[in-house]
């Protein structure tokens, strides 16, 4: 295979320098970036490209074995393999970085001080890893930093690398326990903003000691604010916050001095090349102050607080440390949860943050939050928003209506919360039970009616004095278009509703406690009530805004999820929209809703269908049934349809109480010519549109509108069906027992 | 014990109420002292670290009070005090009160009988010093214990209550006038109305319209003020009921709407706390 004839090739004595042998394997791996085909690599032996990186992997083995025996003082300008060895080392290392066993070597020369400094500095200024730097290289260059055998811009650049290639660094276990001697180096003025870097990045719990705190508050006496201090504190407060605190400014963005040096590009270059998804360097996350537009008063709680950490719970740990050193159960600081990872190895010692609201914007924690069902969690967060709500509410309290944006903003990430969670919180129903009454309707009105849909689900109902009254006067009082975002909302309330029943009905085989003890019957009452509520609201609508489409499409919207109840959500409860609805939509002059109600006709009958089935075959005992009354106005309903738009007998055959009977007598009197046909799916206004269209393709020699030669329907119905009037299609077919069909 | 309360008299304390404090606990005073000291030194000085424990400019003492309580289910109330050292002398020197605070739960059974044991019902806070303290040591408390402070406000109706309550307290001889503050609203300019009534004169009145000793009715409350008003109205043909009650001060206590208490008995201090307790309840609920 290629590796062997790789291994011979490096053994002839032609070689001029011997590399180890054990190198010499990893090298060629490293080459081939892992398996080798044998297949292939003999195909692609002989071509020019793979010559090439051949030459390249012999002259990099050289200037390794070159710099590993290099002898001191040897001059740059007059020694011309040092140059070619040099230059060798920093054409492949910002090709292709270099592999794991050259930093040992090159470390080794650049710090030990045998070189000039401009041999050294482009040394390290080439140590570009291509794929991870061992660690015991690492803590060799520490002790040559140590005997300070190097100068001080080369320890600087040093210590520069060192913080750009942290996460490439294989293993960190000995560099932890040098974690003492980089402090040491915090006296020197030039190296300690990066050695509070590097101690930033290698710092954990355990790290933190009373001493090294007092010295570094001694350090900030002396040299006065300092970001990089001021950084490292902070991590230092952040795993002990019994030992020191401190409050940053809110403008401060870095905390640390550019050092990642010439290293970066190369790195993204070989990181591109190699494609594999090396370590990503973390963002610093530091408690600062959260940038605040205005100034406001102290207590504002408007500012969604930032994720920290719960102090108060780390002080009890350390009194339990104090008994149990080497105590496991050590928490998660929440500053450092940022990947969905992260928080599932942590997710056996996390804790929420200080203040919960600040889980409002913080996806991580609300699935954690998803996981516990802790009644203090829900508590916390109770207070904190309704507090929020109350205190900032624009139309609540004096003064506070410059600040709306503020407040939408607010409300909007409340309702992703909801959404989120798939849950409403409490504190939000009673806000909105408090504020509805006082509402203009104006105000952050989308924000309130989507928090309207999220109103959770109560066995005992208070909805009708604290929801649909006030909402009502603002519904009938207030434009189309505020009428159509209600029934969006309230549309939405419901299925939110249904869901949840949904959901509790499969985990009610679990015998969990429902948290709500929501019998079925209070469930079915309260869902009742909704709908005849939005029954009610829409047959008023309708007459005060003469019923345009628009706002006919929204209430049929809400219906064709209550048609569905029984099927799509076993809910034992169907309600027929009340005559104020079904009319106006029957004789409507848009086709879009004649065929929405269609489809909503045919719905309920597959469902009362579906219950009649369940009902007579009696397999189980049933808790609840449909009202005859239910069955009855649907067949009322349907008497309707069928005259109007099938049999022509509308007027003689509708039973309902609401609805079109009239004598002949009366409707000779209107002198309307042809009134029985008025309404079927011919002369319908929603439908004449399709019926003149039909006619011209049909008999494109007629110009004089004769409808009546429409007489086979069959084909005018498979027209109606092609314009895509799929609902009218499902009715007809399922309610109307056509003769001519089986022809 | 009135002596150890005394202190908390003639005061001008401002009103908050607090949601419950999660995780606080009774016995560890001592270390939030030392870590809302702290807190105080690094908020003072942003950006510059401070070591836990050692000497500050500003000395916190975090303690308990546990006299004032109205029935067994009552959190002991807890006093915050902030004291400045001169740094030019700094052993022995006297250290001046400069800001305090206290929470206290008087009779708040309806608040602390609902929430888990995780919980410690404290809901109302009273504060007397610069609102620069009050906000530090406020942020600190809503951050370490994850609760919320509001502004408790007191309004035209409960101070009518406040008016008539005190009114009827039994105190010596010496007690000073009691006095109205009425403000007329939409003015361009502010005009308050002082309303002062002798404390025995008020008391007749009230004798007069309590029907059962001991207990109150919203309607004993309206017509002891309308008597009040149509008395007034009669001198001075102004009619107070289109104005608002701003103020009531009696020997007992004054209170303004703005939420500010002033408390001038020991005697009716659990007394007037109960009320405000119930009046912080109810705004966290």
């Amino acid at each position: 295979s290629k590796k062997m004839q790789r291994r011979q090739s490096s053994k002839t004595p032609t070689q001029p320098l011997q590399v180890h042998h054990k190198n010499q394997t990893d090298l060629s791996a490293w080459r081939k970036g892992g398996r080798i085909d044998p297949e292939k690599s003999v195909q692609n032996h002989q071509s020019p490209n793979d010559q090439k990186n051949d030459s390249k992997q012999d002259s990099l083995e050289q200037a390794l074995s070159y710099f590993e025996k290099v002898q001191d003082r040897v001059s740059l300008k007059k020694n011309n393999i040092l140059q070619k060895h040099l230059t060798t080392v920093e054409t492949i290392a910002l090709q292709r970085g270099l592999p794991p066993e050259g930093f040992d070597v090159l470390l080794n020369v650049a710090l030990s001080g045998k070189l000039a400094d401009t041999v050294n500095t482009r040394l390290l200024k080439s140590l570009v890893p291509a794929s991870v730097i061992p660690e015991t290289s690492v803590v060799s260059s520490v002790s040559w930093l140590c005997v300070s055998k190097c100068s001080d811009n080369v320890q600087l650049l040093f210590l520069r690398w060192l913080i750009t290639v942290f996460d490439f660094i294989d293993r960190k276990e000995q560099l932890h326990a040098l974690y003492g001697f980089f402090f040491s180096f915090l006296q020197d003025e030039k190296m300690c903003p990066y050695v509070c870097h590097l101690l930033y990045l290698l710092t954990r719990k355990q790290s933190v000691k009373p001493f090294r705190i007092r010295r570094l508050l001694d350090l900030q006496a002396k040299m006065g604010m300092q970001p990089h201090l001021q950084a490292l504190l902070s991590l230092y407060k952040l795993f002990c916050p019994e030992l020191v605190t401190i409050n940053l400014p809110g403008k401060m963005k870095t905390y640390f001095k550019n050092s990642e040096g010439p290293w970066k590009a190369a790195i993204n270059t070989v990181r591109q090349r190699n494609q594999e998804n090396s370590p990503v360097s973390k963002p610093l996350l530091l408690g600062t102050a959260q940038p605040q537009s205005r100034k406001r008063k102290w207590n504002t709680q408007l500012i969604i607080p930032a994720s920290s950490t719960n102090k108060n719970n780390l002080e009890e740990d350390r009194e339990k440390n104090h008994v149990d050193l080497y105590s496991m159960n050590e928490s998660f600081p929440v500053e450092q949860l940022q990947t969905f990872s992260q928080l599932l190895q942590n997710i056996h010692h996390l804790e929420f943050p200080s203040q919960m609201g600040s889980v409002l914007t913080n996806p991580l924690l609300l699935h954690y939050m998803n996981c516990i069902k802790d009644e203090s969690i829900y508590l916390r967060l109770y207070y904190w928003m309704g507090q929020t709500l109350q205190e900032e509410c624009t139309w609540c309290v004096a003064d506070n209506n410059q600040y709306e944006e503020e407040f939408k903003d607010f409300l909007e990430t409340v309702y992703k919360t909801e959404c989120f969670l798939q849950e409403g919180f409490s504190s939000c129903e009673v806000f909105l039970y408090k504020s509805l009454p006082l509402w203009d309707g104006f105000c952050c009105r989308s924000q309130i009616l989507r928090l309207v849909s999220w109103i959770p689900l109560s066995s005992f109902s208070e909805m009708k004095s604290h929801l649909y009254d006030p909402l009502a006067q603002l519904f009938f009082t207030s434009s189309l278009y505020f009428k159509c975002s209600v029934l969006e909302s309230l549309k939405e309330l419901l299925q939110n509703w249904l869901n949840w029943h949904v959901i509790h009905l499969d985990s009610e085989s679990d015998s969990e406690v429902h948290s709500l003890n929501t019998t079925l019957s209070g469930l079915v009452n309260v869902v009742a009530e909704l709908i005849h509520f939005v029954g009610w609201i829409s047959t008023v609508a309708l007459h005060l805004e003469n019923n345009p489409t628009f706002l006919l499409y929204f209430i049929l919207d809400f219906y064709e999820t209550v048609c569905d109840m029984y099927l799509r959500y076993n809910l034992p409860l169907l309600i027929m929209p009340p005559a104020g609805v079904f009319y106006p939509a029957l004789l409507s002059m848009d086709s879009v809703s004649l065929n929405q109600l269609c489809y909503i006709m045919y719905r309920y009958r597959t469902n009362l269908v579906a219950a009649k089935e369940n009902e007579l075959s009696k397999k189980k005992i049933l808790q609840f049934k449909f009202s005859s009354q239910t069955y009855q106005e649907y067949n009322q309903y349907i008497i309707a349809m069928v005259g109007c738009l099938w049999t022509s007998s509308a007027f003689q055959k509708d039973v309902h109480p609401q609805g079109l009977h009239m004598d002949d007598e009366l409707l000779k009197k209107t002198t309307v010519q042809e009134f029985k046909t008025s309404f079927n799916i011919v002369y319908h206004p929603a439908m004449m549109g399709y019926a003149v269209l039909f006619l011209q393709q049909a008999w494109p020699d007629d110009t004089t509108f004769n409808f009546s030669l429409i007489k086979k329907w069959n084909w005018y119905l498979e027209y109606l069906y092609a314009q895509g009037l799929k609902g009218l299609k499902v009715f007809i077919e399922s309610s109307i027992n056509r003769v001519s069909q089986a022809s | 014990d009135p002596q150890r309360t005394a202190f908390l008299l003639r005061k001008q304390w401002t009103l908050y109420s607090v949601t419950p404090l999660y995780r606080f606990s009774n016995a560890r005073l001592r270390d939030y002292a030392r870590l809302l000291s702290a807190f105080i030194a690094a908020e003072k000085q942003k950006g510059l670290a401070v070591e836990i424990g050692v000497e500050l400019d500003i000395k916190v003492a975090v303690s308990s009070l546990p006299d004032l309580k109205g029935s067994d289910q009552d959190q002991a109330a807890i006093l915050v005090q902030l004291s400045s050292r001169s740094p030019a002398s700094p052993k022995n020197s006297e250290e001046k009160l400069i800001w305090s605070g206290w929470f206290c739960c008087v009779s708040g059974d309806d608040l602390s009988e609902n929430v888990p044991e995780d919980f410690t019902c404290l809901p109302l806070f009273l504060a007397n010093g610069a609102e620069s303290y009050t906000s530090i040591v406020g942020s600190w408390f809503q951050k370490t214990f994850d609760c919320c402070f509001r502004r408790l406000a007191i309004s035209p109706l409960h101070l009518s209550w406040m008016a008539a309550m005190w009114t009827g307290c039994k105190v010596d001889k010496t007690a000073c006038a009691m006095e109205l503050v009425f403000s007329v609203p939409h003015l361009p300019q502010p005009l308050d109305i002082s309303y002062a009534i002798h404390p025995e004169d008020a008391k007749a009145l009230w004798d007069t319209v309590q029907k059962t000793p001991g207990e109150i009715t919203q309607e004993e409350v309206d017509v002891f003020m309308d008597c009040l008003y149509s008395h007034f109205h009669r001198h001075f043909k102004i009619h107070l009921s289109a104005t608002k009650l701003v103020k009531v001060s009696t020997a007992i206590a004054s209170a303004h709407c703005d939420g500010i208490i002033k408390f001038l008995q020991s005697q009716y201090l659990t007394g007037v706390l109960m009320l405000l307790t119930e009046l912080a309840i109810s705004q966290i609920q």
